[in-house]
């Protein structure tokens, strides 16, 4: 049963001092899902992704990926297993082009980042496959433009260029959609349908249109608590979550 | 010829007559000052990967380079070790030395980095201020003979010069090819954003600690260059003022850049040798170079440099430099 789930989260709980960000959350992704994360500021959403990908420290719980426990590991445990993230706030490389930026994840994978002599530019291997994931989110003919000379929504893009660029099993996107004008939000989101299914998605997102239209399932935070998982029909029926969202 | 590659022809073309220029000249005191500008050069550039390449600012980088000193002008005075098996044991030495002090030093980032690398730099500096037995303290350590190599005579100035530019001429490859490569790259990377390139799959603190090796190895060159020099090692070298000398010409050279470090030691080198010997305040003018430096250009010599010429040269096209 276990090669069916992608990841599954059992009794997590994050301590900052006296505050509880995450108490006691369970969480299971089947394997091909593409779950959205909902929730109020503070509930908790970005650090549950930290925890899972080794920024944080969990005080309790395990995080198991593929049936592999990797509670506590350090984050670059994460892209060999085939885990890989996007960030809320944009986290690129300023100084380099955007093909650099593809091949610095590419790199990343790959056992050349150890090497202090073999040249990187200019192989193959990286060219190709740099330009191929740029492709995929529509920046090919920018590929050589240095990252500043880009927009917002593009930078967003290649966010998630880096990410795919992996060939990820499971791939988290924190807010892919944040500061996005209404036509960058459809081009990210048609890009985001684009992602092949056997790619396992969990995404944090506010915009609820986009968001439901994206997900298979969606699970329901609050104060660092799971309250609510189903599909778009039983969460929206769900009185606590009209309460959080309505009455608050 | 593209705009990029027209830089590349002048600073190439200028470094080679830099080179050659005290050879022209032929007069032992100008050749004398252009091993010393290369020495100082190898040893600012090993810094420029721990500040440059790798955003590491170190303070106690003269630790390596003294220490490597040290280790060559005992083993040769009073073990009987030849120059060059003296300098092996040296550079494996401060390799060791490296590996531990760096990883003492990056349980910290930024000023804590910098504080701690100043600690052990001092404490470096203490050992060979105090041990006087070993290291003959504040009286140093003279007489280290120069050795021949393949049959020149290094005590000649024009023949140690030539190795130097020899010596220069790896480091300087070996930094090009260095920052080309990939750890070169995931060095960088982890300088701009550590916190994505850990997530990328890059072990952040592994990268840093092995540049920091790296570095300590070059430093080590350096200093086994250092005591061929100059046959007398002192605690001075060691110490503070001399780490913070490298990290200035690193820094008004132009960090990050190949030839930073070499322009930034040849503005020290040549104003402490060449002025200090026409006016006697030339403290004074150094720092009215660094302070002009900063103010004129901010991000560096050889960068600034590079900022003119690209606004001198014509633009290119947009299928050109791609």
């Amino acid at each position: 049963m276990t090669s069916d789930i992608a990841l599954q989260i059992s009794g997590m709980t994050k301590n900052f001092g006296g505050l509880k960000a995450i108490d006691g959350v369970n969480l299971t992704i089947p394997k091909g899902d593409r779950r959205l994360l909902l929730g109020p500021n503070g509930a908790g959403k970005t650090t549950l992704f930290n925890l899972i990908t080794g920024d944080l420290k969990p005080t309790a719980g395990r995080v198991t990926l593929f049936g592999r426990d990797i509670t506590g590991l350090p984050s670059h445990h994460c892209a060999p297993l085939g885990l890989a993230r996007t960030y809320q706030i944009i986290t690129l490389f300023p100084k380099n082009t955007l093909a650099e930026n593809v091949i610095l994840s590419l790199l990343g994978i790959s056992p050349l980042r150890w090497s202090p002599i073999s040249r990187i530019k200019g192989r193959q291997e990286f060219e190709e496959r740099a330009r191929a994931a740029l492709k995929q989110v529509g920046l090919e003919a920018k590929a050589d433009r240095p990252l500043g000379e880009t927009s917002y929504g593009e930078k967003r893009r290649l966010e998630i260029a880096l990410a795919l660029a992996q060939n990820p099993s499971l791939l988290l996107l924190d807010e892919p959609l944040a500061g996005l004008s209404r036509q960058e939000r459809l081009d990210v989101q048609s890009l985001i349908e684009s992602i092949p299914r056997d790619i396992t998605l969990i995404l944090i997102e506010h915009d609820m249109d986009v968001a439901l239209a994206l997900a298979d399932s969606i699970t329901v935070m609050y104060h660092g608590r799971v309250i609510c998982e189903g599909d778009r029909a039983q969460v929206v029926a769900d009185p606590r979550v009209k309460e959080i969202y309505l009455a608050s | 010829m593209t705009r990029n590659s027209r830089i590349t022809t002048i600073s190439l073309s200028l470094l080679i007559l830099a080179l050659a220029g005290p050879l022209v000249v032929g007069q032992p005191f100008y050749i004398n000052i252009g091993s010393q500008v290369l020495i100082a050069a190898i040893f600012a550039m090993s810094l420029n990967i721990l500040v440059g390449y790798g955003g590491m600012t170190s303070i106690g980088h003269a630790a390596y380079l003294g220490t490597s000193a040290y280790v060559v002008a005992l083993l040769t005075l009073q073990q009987g070790f030849g120059f060059f098996s003296a300098s092996a044991i040296a550079l494996v030495v401060v390799v060791i030395m490296a590996a531990i002090f760096g990883a003492i030093a990056l349980r910290g980032t930024g000023i804590t980095f910098l504080m701690i690398t100043l600690a052990l730099g001092q404490t470096m500096w203490g050992v060979a201020f105090r041990w006087s037995d070993v290291t003959g303290g504040d009286n140093g350590l003279p007489d280290i003979k120069r050795p021949d190599l393949f049959g020149l005579n290094l005590v000649e100035p024009t023949a140690f010069y030539g190795v130097m530019i020899v010596l220069f001429a790896i480091a300087l490859v070996g930094m090009w090819i260095f920052t080309q490569s990939g750890l070169g790259l995931s060095l960088q990377g982890t300088r701009d954003q550590s916190r994505r390139m850990g997530m990328l799959g890059h072990h952040v603190w592994m990268v840093r600690w092995i540049a920091f090796i790296i570095a300590g190895f070059w430093a080590g060159v350096a200093g086994i260059a250092f005591v061929g020099y100059h046959g007398y090692i002192h605690p001075l070298s060691l110490g503070l003022a001399n780490s913070a000398e490298v990290l200035l010409m690193v820094i008004a050279g132009g960090a990050g850049t190949l030839l930073g470090p070499v322009v930034g030691a040849a503005i020290v080198v040549v104003l402490k040798m060449v002025v200090s010997a026409y006016v006697s305040r030339w403290v004074l003018l150094l720092g009215c170079t660094f302070v002009a430096i900063v103010i004129l250009l901010p991000e560096g010599v050889v960068p600034g440099l590079e900022r003119l010429l690209k606004a001198v040269l014509p633009a290119p096209r947009d299928n050109e430099e791609a």
